[in-house]
């Protein structure tokens, strides 16, 4: 039953997004931009910054989710579609766990934008090992979208919206972009020192943990009125 | 009011005269000197910024599963002791650090969890503010987040430089240096029931001011 929920809610978000493919198209602009701006900012005569590409990535990763967990919960608003969703007599955790993975797949697709983009622009040889930066994005992905989508999800209400989802978001989720960054930055080191990348990762993997039990535990609470 | 605010009011104050006057008797650290003294402020606020953080949390989880609203102003009444005291301990953090690491600030574990410790709680205070109608439960959900980052930092503590003295620095004090510091770390401690105690009041006021507005609408 619940991994039905899941799916069912999963599949209609997709199905939405395919349609208009509005917030994936907007989402990997901006994180286009983002990445120009920096490298606008930090490129100086065809040389980028030793070490900058990490932190840039994770930037961009950070900003656009941002911007996608905003933009796919404004449209239930406007539809009034989550309050249905919620009406429905379905498990709470099911609805934000089909949500979570909805914004995680949109998140996945930027950023499978984001890292060649990256990689061209400042020089960084982010693919000798790509099944380590794979765990790194992926572990990185969930926990700051397991709390993002919580928020967004709570501020539906909110009158202020748009500006306190990053202002909520952004402390609560840096211990992940921290361990992002360092992992990433480990990554591109040129002799591999797999320890530290595999401490990294598992910093990512126990913030998971904790980000989703803790988001599955409040969301039920926090929506009910 | 309950009957033992004013007394302890009165103790709280004379231990705010007389702490100064212990602290500039106590002696010269030999390699710091006489910068070495903000310790006997900057201990006490950070102890009481973390108490205040875990005030908010614990009562921010008894609202949101309770939903009592007297553990919610609890709550908001710890977030803004937070804000204060975080203050506190990051202006007098850096005097030190100037004078005895030649930095103002360093990327240290212990300094990045304070920092962003006080910044979930600003976000708090926040959201609160601006967020309207609803917003308690949201923050509620925002100060549980923010306490369980705080252990997960401690963790990266042993990939990190760190340069920040230690917990083990404390047990270890010599009395003339022990009997101010904890001097001082009771008057905090005080400060802070103190003002929570009044915050609480506030709010409750305001409480049963809305409650007397619905009733004379009705």
């Amino acid at each position: 039953m619940f991994t039905r929920i899941v799916w069912l809610v999963l599949r209609k978000d997709l199905m939405v997004e395919i349609r208009s493919l509005e917030i994936a198209y907007t989402t990997i602009f901006f994180a286009v931009s983002c990445v120009l701006v920096f490298a606008f900012a930090l490129v100086q005569e065809g040389r980028a910054p030793t070490d900058g590409a990490a932190g840039i990535l994770w930037i961009a990763i950070a900003f656009s989710g941002t911007l996608a967990l905003g933009r796919t919960f404004e449209r239930e608003r406007q539809a009034e579609t989550l309050k249905a969703l919620l009406l429905a007599p379905a498990a709470r955790p099911a609805i934000y766990v089909g949500k979570l993975l909805g914004i995680i797949g949109l998140m996945a697709v930027t950023e499978i934008v984001l890292v060649p983009l990256v990689s061209l622009f400042f020089q960084a040889p982010f693919f000798t090992r790509p099944l380590w930066l794979a765990a790194v994005l992926l572990s990185g992905t969930i926990g700051f979208a397991a709390v993002g989508t919580l928020f967004a999800a709570m501020l539906v209400r909110a009158r202020t919206r748009d500006v306190l989802l990053p202002v909520l978001l952004y402390p609560i989720t840096v211990p992940v972009i921290i361990a992002g960054v360092r992992a990433t930055a480990a990554l591109l080191q040129p002799d591999l020192d797999a320890g530290i990348i595999q401490f990294w990762v598992a910093l990512l993997v126990c913030f998971d943990v904790v980000f989703v039990t803790l988001a599955l535990w409040t969301f039920e609470p926090v929506m009910t009125d | 009011m309950p009957k033992w605010f004013v007394p302890l009011a009165v103790v709280c104050a004379v231990m705010f005269a007389v702490s100064p006057v212990l602290i500039a008797n106590a002696p010269y650290e030999s390699t710091m000197g006489l910068v070495q003294k903000i310790f006997y402020v900057h201990l006490p606020s950070a102890w009481v910024f973390l108490l205040g953080a875990i005030v908010c949390g614990i009562a921010s989880a008894r609202f949101l599963f309770k939903g009592d609203p007297r553990q919610d102003r609890l709550a908001w009444a710890a977030a803004e002791l937070v804000v204060v005291f975080g203050i506190i301990t990051l202006v007098t953090g850096p005097l030190w650090a100037r004078k005895a690491w030649g930095v103002w600030w360093q990327w240290d574990v212990r300094l990045t969890s304070s920092l962003m410790g006080w910044m979930v709680s600003v976000a708090y205070l926040l959201l609160r503010q601006f967020g309207g109608p609803g917003s308690e439960k949201l923050a509620a959900g925002l100060a549980l987040f923010g306490m369980a980052n705080v252990p997960f930092i401690y963790i990266s503590v042993n990939y990190w430089r760190t340069i920040h003295p230690t917990t083990s620095v404390v047990p270890t004090l010599p009395t003339s240096f022990g009997l101010p510091l904890w001097f001082s770390a009771i008057a905090f401690l005080l400060l802070f029931v103190l003002l929570l105690r009044m915050r609480v009041r506030l709010e409750e006021q305001r409480a049963t001011l809305d409650t007397l507005y619905l009733s004379a609408d009705a």
